[in-house]
């Protein structure tokens, strides 16, 4: 069996089938994601609500696709700055060395010297518990891992026959950084993003399970999680399908990751 | 050998120093002054002032980082806003219940994870395998969090087997604590196993190949010589690297198991503090965690030359 085919189509077909769910929830859900109905507390899946309804009567369909919509943002954004300002400051560390080099470095050794959850707890703390708050706080978090990776490109690189040339003909730094550097160190970039968005969604559902992140009535897996938590007993579906969307999700991210992986960094092919 | 510890133990010093500068800052940058928090909003000048004082606040911010660290190095990191209690003290005694959690369950995955992936890459392509890459991308995408909620759902209410919500030290009763502890070790070691057989795995594929691997075999080596005496050691160092990330990580990532399972480890108390905005205890748990990340990063990197003897040249 073709393990490589598996990752690619599987976890493409899970990824789209998210996204798919997080557009889709854009535009229509079954029932109001928000709307109380008293009446109808704590269904069992049915006919009226296919995945059951919530301790407020919520349909958990529509709020779980609600929440694909949320948790896909955050992911998309968060990674878009980690890796936008991660090449930034890489390239820059990596290609003028100096000064510039050893502050970037030094910010960038004491960020990583935090566990990421722990750094983005933190940050929460200061930036608040909106949906902005987290971005960036997951954002600066994640940051410091594309930045070191980006810069031991660029030194590799910068010390290479075409980057001098570039040099040579009088190019400005600016310029060969942006049409020769950059573009040739993206491979790790792409590889350390696609798994970078798996890691930032289980965070993101930590955060909101703990009660840190975007906060309710908004929808995400995790808080719904967290809610779900004193109606284990009476209620199980509650605790099942947020949890398992999220790892359906993290499972398409890992096998499209190691697709990815193989197809740009071809030393680790097969491994 | 004496001059590779020396030279690990003096370069982690800048970086605790910029470690304790940053945890530091950051609690600084909080909104909101922790006078007014204290003494609540309606209160007089006077009173203000001289909380303040007592609280150093009126003086310049780089004699306040001066002042903390000092109180840092002598064991003060002050005491909690909302209880009165020490910080240091609360901290340790939170940290020991969330060590013996995340040790036991690192402990257990490690020797469950590192062979399973030595022998998946040794029959590389096989049906098992195949199996063990694929289990090991299913555990490693379940959150401990919703991993933890469904073996209390199974084994906790339906079946009944296990204890649902709580924690009893083992230390004061041995039997019930290993009871309580089941269930949240399992959830952690299943998530860790997933991500350290894939790494031992690879690993191991990595040094398989190697020429010496197959002057061993030309030798006339068993297998199991091979594979113990010869790809072991060689392929254990990225997993050790792996270990050390995976022990600090979770100082902090422990704190949704011990939600889950209503455990007081020091993971709840940050989320705790960061509800209660209770800052010194925050600022506390920041460093503390964030510098025993740094010396357990530091143990295994002065472990390493034990199993990879070229390590001590360099």
């Amino acid at each position: 069996m073709n393990l490589g085919r598996t990752n690619k189509y599987l976890g493409g077909l899970l990824i789209a089938f998210f996204l798919f769910s997080a557009l889709l929830g854009w535009l229509w859900t079954p029932y109001d994601p928000l709307a109380l109905d008293l009446r109808a507390r704590l269904q069992a899946p049915g006919a009226a609500h296919w995945l059951g309804t919530d301790e407020y009567g919520r349909d958990v369909l529509s709020r779980l696709m609600a929440a694909a919509r949320t948790s896909v943002t955050i992911s998309a954004l968060t990674v878009s700055f980690a890796v936008a300002f991660g090449i930034v400051l890489g390239a820059l560390s990596g290609y003028a060395r100096g000064w510039i080099d050893r502050v970037v470095m030094l910010l960038t050794d004491t960020l990583l010297a935090f566990p990421s959850i722990l750094l983005a707890l933190a940050l929460l703390s200061i930036l608040g518990a909106n949906i902005w708050g987290v971005i960036l706080a997951l954002g600066l978090a994640y940051m410091p891992t594309v930045t070191r990776v980006v810069r031991g490109a660029v030194m590799s690189l910068r010390e290479q026959e075409f980057i001098e040339a570039s040099r040579l003909m009088g190019h400005p730094a600016g310029y060969t950084l942006r049409a020769h550097v950059i573009p040739n160190c993206l491979a790790p970039v792409i590889v350390i993003a696609t798994s970078m968005f798996g890691s930032v969604l289980l965070t993101e559902s930590a955060l909101s399970f703990l009660g840190l992140g975007v906060p309710p009535p908004a929808p995400t897996w995790g808080n719904m999680l967290a809610g779900a938590r004193p109606y284990m007993s009476q209620a199980s579906w509650l605790g099942i399908f947020p949890g398992l969307c999220i790892a359906l999700t993290l499972l398409g991210i890992n096998l499209f990751g190691d697709y990815v992986r193989d197809r740009f960094d071809p030393r680790m092919k097969g491994l | 050998m004496t001059r590779f510890v020396l030279s690990r133990l003096i370069s982690a010093i800048p970086t605790l120093f910029l470690v304790s500068l940053a945890v530091f800052t950051l609690i600084r940058l909080i909104p909101g002054d922790p006078v007014s928090l204290m003494l609540g909003d309606n209160v007089d000048d006077a009173a203000y002032a001289a909380m303040s004082h007592e609280l150093g606040l009126d003086r310049p911010i780089a004699v306040q980082f001066l002042m903390w660290l000092k109180g840092a190095f002598q064991g003060d990191l002050g005491r909690s806003i909302t209880t009165g209690e020490a910080v240091l003290p609360l901290v340790l005694q939170r940290f020991a219940i969330t060590a013996q959690l995340v040790l036991v369950a690192v402990g257990l995955a490690t020797v469950l994870a590192v062979p399973l992936g030595m022998l998946a890459a040794w029959r590389q392509n096989s049906a098992f395998d195949l199996g063990v890459v694929v289990g090991a991308t299913a555990l490693m995408s379940i959150p401990t969090f919703w991993m933890g909620l469904m073996l209390l759902l199974f084994f906790g209410l339906n079946l009944g087997w296990l204890p649902v919500l709580g924690y009893v030290s083992p230390f004061e009763d041995f039997g019930a604590g290993a009871l309580y502890l089941v269930m949240p070790v399992a959830a952690l070691v299943l998530h860790e196993c997933g991500i350290l057989v894939r790494m031992s795995r690879a690993s191991t594929l990595d040094v398989l190949r190697l020429d010496y691997v197959t002057h061993a075999r030309a030798k006339g080596l068993t297998e199991g010589q091979v594979l113990r005496r010869h790809v072991f050691r060689n392929a254990f160092g990225p997993t050790w690297t792996l270990l050390g990330l995976i022990l600090g990580n979770l100082l902090g990532g422990v704190a949704v198991v011990e939600t889950v399972f209503t455990i007081p480890g020091l993971g709840r108390l940050i989320v705790e503090s960061i509800y209660g905005r209770d800052y010194p205890v925050l600022q506390g748990c920041l460093l503390f965690v964030a510098v025993t990340y740094v010396v357990v990063n530091l143990i295994v990197d002065l472990c390493y030359p034990l199993f990879d003897p070229r390590v001590k040249t360099t």
